[in-house]
């Protein structure tokens, strides 16, 4: 290990800590300014210039009543589809890939094409044919907004499929399969007790994707005149574009603090990496 | 005992390709019903009879200008976005993937790359808006107007930073996985053999990665050519890119004289995403020699 290179974490040519900071610096300090901005702005006090918290103050005060109260129903619209849609990722899509992969390797190519396949299908062209559709899925399940779910799973489908599927084809998984099941092990063992864990990475990056992507979601809701966080923002932003970008802010905070919790939560612990580093020693004789 | 396994491995066959039904029921439901009728709309006129006239509206100046124009912008945001996004995921390699700078650049990142759209128009006015803390920073500082020439940010050319803005961090999201998956004893192999870090990187790294890099690149046109939410909340007048249209056609009936043109410009941006699609498979297609 010692010839000629380092393993920094494991990872071999690392950059040094000096051209990281640089880099994440740069990049961090550039990334920074529109956000800075957005803060500025919301603390601007009046024609005279200067700066002040009274739009904060006057919009907590307020406690969300009259023109605010919808921001809120609509942040619970959100949060509930976003919920919907990772239970889609989990449930429909990772199984299948995973069957695909072990049992059904002449589908892969079938399975990535239809995966990948909304992507080449922008939200704007899709809401058009989901019109009709939607008008099936109000008479089944009511016109309640959280079946914007199953339109959200297809959205997220490519961003989901490509985190779980790179974090795939970096595990041999009909290797680990094999051995589970020589050792004894069912196939729920296998799926959620070797496969999952190894697949982790990835599913949890699908997930983040998922989250991100309805929470940030516009063009179906507004097209669909359902309400969710985006379309309540725009309305919101016509009356008082201060108090747009205020919610704006508290938004992005919102989905960030919820991407880390989400992150965090499947951080594992430090006992658990021995064991990773023992499944990719394969193939020594 | 054995006969019974072998029987029930047949059986256990098709357990297994029933697993493949809900998903390719929801599939069907969700995503080919709604594409087809999206696409059929544009052959047919308001009375439902057949007609390639729509269509045929594909070749006006005006909707050519703006497929070119969706064009650059996502070709441009894409190029920058990868590149700055893969300079970002090398900067990423060393730190621990469960540590703090991590999750918090991950979360940012999932943020920014999706979570942005009408926000992120908000904002960019904020920032570069006429009244923006930058603009009214460099008029007063350096005298310089960056409007000087009138105001671009609501036009074509003020949709790039805005989207180089999650450009970039759909990068971090989509290539960090695979500049992860490097082995350490590729290295090995390499020192071994007498190489140096250079010859790692130009003969190991790079040509390991670069499907996936092309892939991300593709992913990144993608997303930017069919990027609708922020363009909608900055670009009050025109519809300079093609999704702007979209909309326009959808709310006129009758825009440049056609119906249904919605179904024809979906038909013209389904093409070029076909292409798109079409050189990301081949790439993954190399990709998989590297993972055999």
């Amino acid at each position: 290990m010692s010839a000629g290179f380092t393993l920094t974490e494991g990872v071999a040519h690392a950059p040094t800590r000096t051209v990281r900071t640089v880099i994440l610096g740069l990049i961090g300090l550039v990334f920074a300014i529109p956000i800075v901005a957005m803060v500025e702005f919301t603390l601007r006090a009046g024609l005279v210039g200067g700066y002040n918290i009274d739009r904060w103050v006057a919009l907590f005060q307020s406690g969300f009543t009259g023109v605010y109260r919808p921001v809120l129903v609509a942040l619970g619209n959100s949060v509930a589809l976003a919920i919907g849609t990772v239970a889609i990722v989990l449930i429909l899509l990772v199984p299948t890939m995973l069957l695909v992969h072990i049992r059904f390797p002449r589908l892969r190519r079938l399975m990535e094409f239809v995966c990948i396949l909304p992507i080449s299908i922008p939200a704007i062209v899709l809401v058009v044919g989901l019109a009709p559709v939607y008008s099936v899925v109000a008479r089944l399940f009511g016109s309640g907004v959280w079946t914007l779910a199953f339109a959200y799973g297809v959205t997220v489908l490519p961003f989901a499929y490509r985190a779980i599927q790179s974090n795939l084809d970096g595990v041999d998984v009909t290797t680990l399969t094999e051995a589970a099941r020589t050792l004894g092990a069912g196939w729920g063992s296998v799926l959620l007790r070797v496969l999952v864990p190894n697949l982790r990475r990835g599913i949890l990056a699908g997930a983040f994707i998922a989250v991100a992507v309805v929470l940030g979601e516009f063009t179906i809701a507004s097209l669909l005149n359902r309400v969710n966080l985006q379309t309540a923002l725009v309305v919101v932003s016509k009356v008082d574009p201060y108090t747009a970008v205020i919610l704006s802010l508290l938004a992005l905070a919102f989905a960030f603090v919820l991407l880390l919790v989400i992150g965090r939560l499947g951080a594992p612990r430090s006992h658990t990496r021995a064991p990773r580093r023992r499944i990719t020693l394969k193939g020594t004789a | 005992m054995k006969s019974g396994r072998l029987l029930s491995s047949r059986v256990r066959e098709r357990a297994a390709a029933f697993g493949l039904l809900p998903f390719a029921a929801y599939i069907l439901l969700f995503l080919a019903v709604p594409t087809l009728i999206a696409l059929g709309t544009g052959f047919f006129d308001n009375t439902g009879a057949f007609t390639l006239s729509t269509v045929a509206a594909l070749g006006n100046p005006v909707v050519l200008t703006t497929f070119f124009n969706s064009f650059w912008l996502s070709a441009l945001t894409a190029v920058v976005g990868a590149v700055v996004g893969a300079l970002a995921c090398y900067a990423l390699l060393g730190v621990r993937p469960e540590g703090p700078l991590r999750t918090t650049i991950d979360s940012l990142s999932g943020v920014l790359a999706q979570f942005g759209g009408v926000m992120l128009a908000f904002a960019f006015v904020a920032t570069i808006g006429i009244q923006g803390m930058i603009t009214v920073y460099l008029k007063d500082t350096f005298g310089f107007d960056i409007f000087e020439n009138g105001v671009w940010l609501y036009s074509t050319v003020g949709l790039i930073l805005p989207y180089i803005y999650f450009q970039v961090p759909l990068m971090i999201i989509t290539f960090m996985p695979a500049l992860q998956a490097l082995k350490p004893q590729w290295a090995e192999a390499n020192a071994t053999l007498g190489g140096t870090a250079g010859s790692y990187w130009l003969r190991i790294a790079f040509p390991v990665l670069a499907p996936s890099f092309i892939g991300s690149l593709l992913l990144l046109f993608a997303n930017a050519f069919s990027s609708y939410a922020t363009a909608a909340a900055l670009v009050s007048q025109g519809s300079q890119i093609v999704p702007l249209q979209i909309r326009a056609a959808l709310t006129s009936e009758t825009l440049l004289g056609r119906e249904n043109l919605a179904g024809a410009l979906a038909l013209g941006m389904i093409v070029v995403m076909a292409v798109v699609m079409v050189g990301y498979s081949a790439l993954q297609s190399r990709a998989a020699r590297w993972q055999q």
